[in-house]
């Protein structure tokens, strides 16, 4: 079969809605989309661990402390499902560390910005998380089998993420004067670079059409943003505090929240590994790498003595069996 | 596998171009895939893959990965490269005949209504 | 006079319950320190899967302390407020006796962990072998407390027994991929026995505290010690490790308050937020 038949056949799937799974024909182009879109979003999962990581250890009660270690041993678990996903496309995981250590790979610039209090935790469930679920859940109906199925058991744990995130909110907000204030500081350093996490508008995202094309991504960043905005503008009355936009305001002829501009030279800044925490991530990334390297060799030595051992044991003992009873 | 491409979108912030490709490493601990048993009385279904240095080690990581929400009564894992999957290019020589033979469903049968427990 | 009876005791249950309240927050103690030192690790693990792995017995960890500390709380609410304040002996006067003012608010002078479980991470191997030599300890210790006259206590016991029963199989086989694994695993595991072992002793030095809540004589505890060595030693052999006795002089004081360095540092991070802004809701 000619190469644009296949192509043809593989456009007929897809728009029928049909999942491409790991061992059909698809474009070379589909594949390395695939292998970079759920390589970063993995690499993100795994970085992201770390600006929360930070607070395990100073939880201000035992409860929070239970959870948002559970919630960062989440974010470890959703990473490994997605490198899973990603292996099926015939890249490895060592590889894929490779790109994120070399520099090269990216992760969500989300969290190359620093946590310095006990509300950014709420602030991160809240809106960094709530950005990641409008985005996520689209993607769960993706059309590659294995990253949309890592989707949907994502999403269903995700759930919990957002609403412990705004559940420390809703309790420093009722609580005493420095609290509220931690609360509303948190909020205002988070806003504007979880809008940015949808990505740049549309216009400068030239990939996008193809990728929608091939249900890769379902809906435009600036769709998404709009969304977002509109659900966090109405949540954020329940906190009795504010989003830092003073162009903020509901338009009766939309139907939607305006919103004022984005920065965008931050985020290609930050992007670029300008942001306040890019080396330091990375830094700890690569080194937890390398201390890890001796483990990881002494357990792959320890299981091939073992095996060994037991090849040998196997041949003695075939060897007695074979022998002749009489001699 | 050697990738740069350039493009930007959610969970997409594009790569730098070039750079030398990964070393090759075969000493990555093996891939398994893990599968398992909701509740007692259901099979075994696939539920991912994950990396391990043994079985033991691989039986685990699934129980730590896989069913922190207590999703499993029953672990298997079997390592990746042992698991053989049948060509999808042959997928119609393997699975279009069952299409015709319906008389393997029981709704292909019409009987009364009033027949109970059947 | 009326007032003067309710508030006195017998000194023999007063005492008895003074035992039964150190013994609670040793325990908690104990799970609390080992699930902070255990949770430095996650997001620095040296393969994702064991990242995972370890948050877990963090999360255990943790859990068990909340359990103990609840169980505390709860008895020192039933007894007089002064009385309870000065058992538990806070360094801030709590508005009530939660496990969160058991863990927060009383400093490391009255907490009765192990030395051992505050010792720092270091390496992997230093981190396994200590969660190794604590749990088996801990396996044998519940397996009495299952019996133990207070009721609530076996109950945590045997919640927790389930639980450490992963910790010590999961532990176990690390110490023996890296007894026998690489020169490199194996000259790490070594140096990590020769750093952990002054601090086991603690274990079997029984506090009087310890001996009238768990309800431990010499004889039981000196069976203990020798079933701990014994499993100890059977996993070292599998590991190829040395054999190892106990010395005459180990490194002791944690469980009556005189701790290492290490712990202040230890609660003075845990505890800075509720000692800033003290009963604050979090």
């Amino acid at each position: 079969m000619d190469a644009n038949k296949l192509a043809e056949q593989f456009q007929q799937k897809i728009d029928a809605d049909i999942k491409i799974e790991p061992q059909d024909w698809m474009p070379d182009e589909y594949r390395k989309t695939l292998i970079r879109q759920i390589s970063q979003h993995a690499h993100s999962e795994i970085v992201g661990m770390l600006p929360e990581g930070n607070w395990i250890t100073r939880a201000p009660s035992l409860r929070r402390k239970a959870i948002l270690l559970a919630k960062v041993q989440d974010e470890a678990g959703h990473g490994l499902y997605l490198y899973s996903a990603a292996e099926t496309l015939g890249i490895t995981r060592d590889e894929m560390y490779y790109q994120l250590h070399s520099g090269k790979a990216k992760y969500s610039s989300i969290f190359n910005y620093p946590t310095l209090t006990w509300a950014d935790m709420g602030a991160i469930g809240w809106l960094v998380d709530g950005a990641a679920i409008m985005n996520q859940v689209p993607l769960s109906r993706c059309s590659y089998g294995p990253y949309a199925r890592a989707m949907v058991r994502i999403c269903k744990e995700e759930s919990f993420h957002q609403r412990q995130g705004f559940e420390i909110l809703l309790t420093l907000s009722k609580g005493n004067a420095a609290q509220r204030k931690m609360c509303q500081d948190a909020i205002n350093r988070w806003w504007w670079p979880s809008l940015m996490m949808f990505g740049p508008t549309d216009n400068d995202s030239p990939h996008t059409a193809q990728s929608m094309k091939w249900k890769i991504k379902r809906f435009t960043n600036d769709e998404l943003r709009q969304k977002f905005v509109d659900v966090c503008a109405e949540q954020v009355k329940f906190l009795g505090m504010t989003l830092p936009d003073k162009d903020l305001k509901w338009n009766e002829e939309r139907k939607h929240y305006d919103f004022g501009p984005i920065n965008w030279e931050e985020f290609w800044n930050v992007v670029k590994g300008n942001g306040p925490c890019n080396k330091e991530r990375l830094a700890t990334r690569v080194q937890a790498w390398e201390d890890g390297a001796w483990v990881r060799e002494a357990a792959l030595a320890y299981e091939e003595k073992k095996s060994a051992r037991k090849y040998a044991f196997q041949n003695t003992a075939k060897s007695t069996e074979n022998a002749p009873a009489f001699q | 596998m050697n990738i740069h491409i350039t493009k930007f979108f959610y969970g997409d912030y594009g790569e730098i171009e070039g750079g030398a490709p990964a070393p090759v490493n075969n000493r990555e601990w093996p891939l398994w895939e893990v599968f398992i048993r909701s509740k007692q009385g259901l099979d075994h279904k696939h539920v991912g893959s994950l990396h391990a240095a043994d079985a033991a080690m691989a039986i685990e990581n699934a129980r730590d990965v896989y069913t922190r929400r207590m999703e499993g009564v029953s672990i298997w894992v079997v390592e990746s490269k042992y698991i053989h999957a049948s060509n999808p290019t042959e997928a119609g020589a393997l699975y279009d005949p069952a299409n015709d033979k319906i008389y393997r469903h029981p709704t292909f049968y019409q009987l009364p209504d009033e027949l109970k427990y059947m | 006079m009326i007032i003067m009876q309710e508030q006195t005791m017998p000194a023999e249950k007063e005492n008895a319950q003074k035992a039964k309240i150190d013994a609670l927050l040793h325990l908690a103690d104990d799970s609390l320190i080992m699930g902070h030192r255990c949770s430095e690790w996650c997001g620095h693990g040296p393969i994702l899967e064991q990242d995972i792995a370890l948050t877990n017995i963090a999360l255990d960890f943790v859990g068990q302390a909340r359990n103990f500390y609840q169980h505390a709380a709860a008895l020192l609410q039933q007894l007089p407020n002064d009385m309870a304040l000065a058992l538990a002996d806070f360094d801030i006067t709590p508005a009530s006796i939660t496990e969160d003012s058991l863990a927060y608010l009383r400093n490391a002078n009255a907490y009765k962990n192990h030395l051992l479980v505050e010792l720092p991470n270091g390496d992997w191997a230093q981190t396994i072998l200590k969660i190794f030599f604590f749990s088996n300890y801990r396996q044998i210790l519940f397996q009495q407390l299952l019996k133990n006259s207070d009721t609530q206590l076996a109950a945590i016991a045997e919640k927790s027994l389930k639980e450490i029963q992963y910790h010590v199989k999961w532990s176990g086989e690390w110490v023996m991929r890296l007894g026998d694994g690489t020169d490199e695993s194996r000259e790490r595991m070594l140096k990590a026995i020769d750093y952990l072992w002054p601090y086991v002793g603690e274990f079997f030095n029984c506090t009087e505290y310890e001996k009238t809540a768990f309800e431990l004589d010499d004889t039981s505890i000196d069976l203990l010690k020798q079933t701990w060595l014994n499993t100890i030693n059977h996993t070292f052999q599998l590991a190829t490790l040395p054999e190892q006795t106990f010395g005459k002089w180990y490194q002791s004081g944690g469980k009556l308050g005189i701790h290492t360095e290490h712990l202040g540092y230890i609660l003075a991070e845990m505890q800075f937020l509720p000692r800033t802004y003290p009963n604050a809701e979090w």
